[in-house]
């Protein structure tokens, strides 16, 4: 069906799929990126996404913003087809990505959000005075009149959140917003985020972020794509009861051979994953009981490790992802997978 | 959230997109001399070859004023054309991809904004080169000269958005393009000799680019004696259909290769 979506406009998803798929192709291979993507978003609704590197979750966010077309199935974004209606749509939406290095570094940072207030129309003074109320809030009052070729990346990736969000539109995409920023910077995004949604309950925002614990704070549901398809989406502690039965313990080892794939294959451990912090291996360890314990501890010995530390904790929404994928966010990044 | 109209968007996109570069003209004085000395010396070195071979005194006129439009074509290949592989190589191609803006304002904005420095450096050339070749022209053709040039340039920045469309999808790849574009134009056009030199079929193939026939008649209004390629008005008719023709097929162009570039993932595609 082209068009609208199918649901009546008061009660009308945000974002809507129906078996959404994305196909890759290139002379030497095809790559599935994304299938069967079934979801569903409320107006309103802060949804993550979350996904190791490669699972689709940038695929489905342009997809969902007009920049590539659905291979097959269909997407509606505010009602709107993304294939169909995607001119009409473009006034209703704005992206953010984390990283992102648009536009020009000649330009100060209140001229360049004018130019881009511009694409959508905006007077010039409606636009300076929403920008200048934009900067206020972010912290970047000071570096208004500053070229942003002087920006620091904290800055700039908050410049690209007042860009974003002073078109005021309906729908937007925050891909990976806090990626590398440091604590204090990250952590005015995700305020900023908050508050401009306050500002109007309807304003949905769609996030992919690789902090499990940012989707946690954040987000009001979460989708979790693995491979291209959608494995699990619900609120973050719908998805923390899926390891409510489970025990979770946290290991620390001197650092050593690997022993990871050693863990997992213990009788009993449902997940693990590692991630190397200050020179000390971690592992998070699912464990179907206190009675595997007892085994992991043998493994442990038994590789020439020794244990520095041992927590048994409450699940987080990290603990049901790795449950669900079979390994964390951080562990690709690490540079000892098999710490 | 207001929903403006296409028209006010275009508008405001022209002028923002144009702003960058009317900035860059105080902010980046570089240009001044890169821009405006070296084409110079192009200029020069073709007037040194003419007046060793003892060729007649008009054709000093034909390098300048050559020289002059060069500057234009430069500006539509590589400052409009290009322009969109380098948008796309930072990300800024997707803003305005997503923005309810076209194409074709960007790409106007692009050429507005450099026609400052893009006028100041055709314009020293022909100025400067005028006065220290000792070259006069006929003021009788002068106002029909600069209606001429108006309607080539027109032509010329249509040209360049459908040049640009093609960069739209084909990204670097489209650099060979440009490049491939750039000396063989400037010969075929007729930059430094009157384009009748190339014989009928070249000189009309060469005619696809709206230089080739605007300068041609220009040269005809402005420097009396010029060998005649085809009547002035002929000329000029002909570039005045390249404007509409152009500006259509660049439409057609940025829009099919846009789809083309959604469906390929082409769009989303940083450096390539």
């Amino acid at each position: 069906m082209a068009g609208t979506s199918p649901s009546s406009n008061s009660s009308r998803p945000a974002v809507e799929t129906r078996q959404l798929g994305r196909v890759y192709k290139s002379r030497k291979d095809v790559v599935v990126a994304l299938q069967g993507v079934d979801l569903s978003v409320n107006q309103g609704e802060l949804f993550g996404v979350l996904g190791p590197n490669g699972a689709g979750k940038t695929t489905l966010i342009k997809i969902l913003v007009t920049l590539l077309l659905p291979s097959s199935g269909q997407a509606w974004v505010d009602g709107l087809d993304v294939v169909t209606d995607y001119r009409a749509l473009r006034h209703r939406i704005s992206m953010v990505s984390g990283g992102e290095n648009a536009g020009y570094g000649l330009l100060r940072v209140r001229e360049q959000l004018w130019l881009f207030s511009q694409l959508y129309g905006m007077s010039s003074s409606a636009a300076r005075s929403r920008i200048d109320e934009l900067l206020e809030r972010l912290g970047l009052a000071e570096v208004a009149n500053r070229k942003i070729t002087g920006l620091s990346s904290g800055m700039r990736q908050k410049m690209s959140l007042v860009r974003g969000l002073m078109t005021d539109p309906r729908v937007i995409f925050l891909d990976e917003p806090t990626v590398a920023l440091d604590v204090g910077a990250a952590r005015d995004v995700r305020t900023e985020v908050r508050r401009w949604m306050r500002e109007d309950p309807t304003r949905t925002v769609i996030l992919t972020t690789h902090y499990m614990q940012e989707a946690d704070e954040l987000c009001d549901r979460v989708a979790i794509v693995n491979r291209g398809e959608v494995i699990a989406h619900g609120t973050p502690q719908a998805l923390k009861q899926q390891v409510d039965e489970d025990v979770i313990v946290d290991l620390q080892l001197e650092p050593g051979r690997p022993l990871l794939d050693a863990l997992r294959a213990v009788e009993g451990v449902g997940a693990a994953s590692a991630r190397e912090e200050d020179g000390i291996d971690r592992f998070s360890l699912l464990l179907a009981d206190d009675a595997v314990l007892p085994r992991v501890l043998s493994t442990v010995e038994g590789s020439g490790r020794r244990v520095t530390g041992l927590i048994r904790r409450q699940p987080t929404l990290e603990d049901a992802f790795v449950k669900l994928v079979g390994r964390s966010l951080h562990e690709e990044d690490s540079a000892e997978n098999g710490a | 959230m207001t929903q403006y109209s296409p028209l006010r968007i275009f508008f405001k996109t022209v002028v923002a997109r144009a702003y960058p570069r009317v900035i860059a003209t105080w902010r980046q004085v570089a240009w001044i001399f890169f821009d405006m000395a070296f084409p110079i010396v192009g200029s020069l070195a073709m007037v040194l070859v003419y007046q060793g071979l003892h060729a007649p005194r008009q054709y000093l006129g034909f390098v300048v004023m050559g020289g002059a439009m060069l500057a234009f074509w430069q500006n539509v290949l590589w400052s409009m054309a290009t322009q969109f592989s380098w948008d796309r190589g930072n990300g800024t191609l997707e803003l305005y991809t997503i923005a309810p803006t076209t194409f074709e304002a960007v790409l106007l904005g692009m050429a507005v904004g450099s026609m400052i420095t893009t006028t100041i450096r055709a314009g020293v050339i022909l100025v400067a080169g005028s006065l220290l070749f000792g070259i006069s022209y006929a003021s009788g053709g002068a106002l029909a000269a600069i209606g001429v040039f108006l309607l080539t340039l027109a032509a010329l920045y249509c040209l360049g958005m459908l040049l640009a469309s093609l960069f739209l999808f084909y990204g670097r790849e489209a650099w060979h393009l440009a490049t491939a574009l750039q000396e063989p134009v400037n010969f075929l056009s007729g930059l430094y000799f009157p384009v009748r030199a190339l014989g009928s079929y070249v000189a009309g193939g060469a005619s696809l680019v709206p230089m080739t026939l605007g300068l041609d008649a220009m040269r005809q209004l402005l420097l009396p004696g010029t060998p005649v390629f085809i009547p002035v008005g002929l000329e000029t008719t002909i570039v005045a259909i390249q404007v509409p023709l152009y500006a259509v097929l660049a439409g057609v162009a940025l829009r099919f290769l846009e789809t083309r570039a959604r469906s390929e993932g082409k769009l989303v595609t940083r450096w390539e």
